[in-house]
């Protein structure tokens, strides 16, 4: 039967390490030419192959404060991990809780929290920016850690994917876990945490990247430089300059706000996949 | 299934209080008071207000930037679903064909995923960089003068580029786990009956995946109204001439560049309408007609 074709196979093969390779392109001049020297770079086009500047390029980085920044690439890089494990475990937390009370817990009014909730999935925050903004300064969380976070965690993704998870614990295991005398925080912890472990940690890889990814709301809270996050800088590198782009800085820049969350998407594939997927249903 | 914990009063409202007071405080507050500012005007200073009824949906609608800017939308989040969609599709395809290293391409293709719009948009900015940029020297050898400062076109195509190579990857997750759920009996039976791969695909698995191809295309306009603010903002600023600003581009810039407020929360209200309107639309409408 001619079901399978080996000249077929060769040539998705062939396509598909073709297309590996030009995905790769961007990143892998980016961090070319972040080990060449300003001067370097400028005497001809885009280096293929690394120079002799990478170690003294990442260490100024790293160290010294960046004009044009008023800080050092180190002191965004930490911000960017506050905001994204604050946002990620944030939002995490609030969702387990309020999607355990609805599908677990009668109560008056439920309904009406569930859309209540349900409707922020259908307004992200760049839409409501300005009105967002002005609570945000009302509250006086302007360059602050909560304020970089909290107003990101106002969305239901992940209390709607719990929610889907939990409507499939069978009622059998909650009534045998209540004869044998467990409370409703008893069974949170003992039994549905445990059970929703591969779920949330699918979880914390989607909202890790999405906390680590945001733009529009940290450009807009924070004017001190101790608060402002890695990609967000990049913008400022690249306007900063009077005449010349400083490439090696701002490629050098971009390259280390992309090794964590790609550290993290690669360490965490099979749940990140399973998150990805289930958040279809 | 009924709620298994009946008896407990005070216990939901516990759970719930987290989530509720930070939806109601960075949701409803903000959403509401766009709303409200949507309908008054303020002086330059922003120290009175009066109440204006229509005039700044009117003033919006009446200014020919904000259709250039809705054109512009549409043109991009098209491009970038089509482009994003079908190389995604074409690659998947290919990847469960070959089915050892499917999981290996999945590896290498999954990444672009995890790097932020706008650090995608820099990676982008240097490719096509006008004087040390490898793809524009490459092009300005062929004699296409490349400079996406002056020329819109380029500019809309370059964050085109930029937004799709970064969500290519995030459709094909879904193709591939849509793809390897086909049953092999009925490509099988289908082969028995002599249907070559390319009358197998077009007959079996397509029909089979457009559950998946509508869901991305939702997302797909998603990101591309409102998550690419990042790759706008750093590639083009908007520009030039107004070339790259899509509609959320165009809230911000007449809001926290421009200071006008009405005019932005009037425009935030539009937006919010058309969103709502647009997601009740392809549920209602569209989801029926895609086979399951």
């Amino acid at each position: 039967m001619h079901y399978r074709r080996p000249g077929l196979d060769r040539l998705s093969h062939a396509l598909l390490a073709v297309c590996c390779l030009l995905f790769l392109l961007p990143v892998w001049l980016a961090f070319t030419a972040s080990t060449h020297t300003l001067g370097a770079l400028y005497s001809q086009t885009a280096p293929l192959w690394f120079g002799e500047a990478g170690w003294d390029n990442y260490r100024h980085l790293l160290s010294g404060s960046i004009g044009g920044l008023g800080t050092d690439v180190l002191t965004l890089l930490i911000n960017s991990t506050i905001m994204a494990l604050g946002i990620a475990i944030g939002k995490i937390a609030i969702s387990v809780l309020a999607a355990y009370a609805i599908v677990f817990f009668d109560f008056p009014f439920r309904r009406l929290c569930f859309w209540l909730i349900f409707i922020t999935l259908m307004l992200p925050v760049e839409v409501r920016i300005l009105p967002t903004f002005e609570v945000v300064a009302d509250l006086g969380l302007l360059d602050s850690y909560a304020g970089l976070i909290l107003p990101l965690i106002a969305s239901a993704t992940a209390t709607f994917l719990l929610r889907q998870f939990y409507l499939t614990i069978p009622p059998e295991l909650v009534e045998a876990a209540r004869i044998d005398g467990a409370g409703p925080w008893r069974f949170l912890r003992d039994i549905l945490l445990p059970l929703s472990k591969t779920n949330l940690a699918a979880l914390f890889v989607i909202m890790f990247l999405y906390g680590w990814n945001q733009y529009l709301w940290p450009l807009l809270i924070t004017n001190d430089a101790d608060y402002l996050t890695i990609v967000v800088s990049l913008k400022r590198l690249l306007t900063s300059a009077d005449g010349l782009v400083p490439w090696q800085n701002v490629t050098a820049t971009a390259v280390l706000a992309m090794l964590p969350p790609i550290a993290v998407i690669l360490l965490m594939q099979r749940y990140f996949v399973k998150g990805l997927v289930d958040s279809e249903k | 299934m009924s709620a298994p914990f009946q008896r407990h009063r005070i216990t939901p409202w516990i759970l719930m209080a987290p989530q509720l007071g930070i939806v109601l405080v960075f949701f409803f507050w903000p959403a509401l008071q766009a709303i409200e500012q949507a309908f008054y005007v303020e002086d330059a200073f922003g120290l009175s207000r009066e109440f204006a009824g229509l005039v700044n949906f009117k003033a919006v609608l009446s200014d020919p930037t904000y259709y250039q800017a809705a054109g512009t939308t549409l043109i991009f989040s098209l491009a970038v679903a089509v482009g994003a969609m079908s190389i995604a599709l074409l690659l998947a395809v290919m990847a469960d064909r070959v089915i050892r290293g499917a999981r290996v391409y999945r590896t290498l293709l999954v990444w672009p995923y995890a790097v932020a719009p706008a650090v995608a948009g820099v990676l982008w900015l240097f490719l096509f960089d006008p004087t040390l940029g490898l793809i524009s020297g490459l092009l300005g050898n062929m004699g296409i003068e490349w400079d996406h400062k002056l020329n819109g076109a380029q500019a809309l195509a370059l964050v085109i580029m930029a937004s799709i190579w970064k969500q290519m990857s995030y459709n094909f997750v879904f193709f591939l786990a849509a793809l390897q759920s086909v049953p092999n009996s009925l490509l099988e039976a289908a082969a028995i009956d002599r249907a070559g791969p390319w009358r197998r695909f077009w007959t079996i698995t397509f029909p089979l995946l457009s559950p998946t191809a509508f869901f991305l295309l939702v997302m797909n306009s998603v990101y591309a109204f409102f998550e690419t603010f990042g790759t706008i903002d750093t590639v083009t600023s908007g520009g030039p001439g107004g070339a790259t600003t899509t509609l959320v581009y165009k809230v911000y810039q007449d809001g926290f560049v421009g200071q006008d407020m009405g005019a932005s929360a009037a425009q935030s209200v539009l937006l919010m309408a058309l969103v709502g309107g647009l997601t009740w639309f392809q549920f209602r409408y569209v989801e029926k007609k895609v086979q399951y």
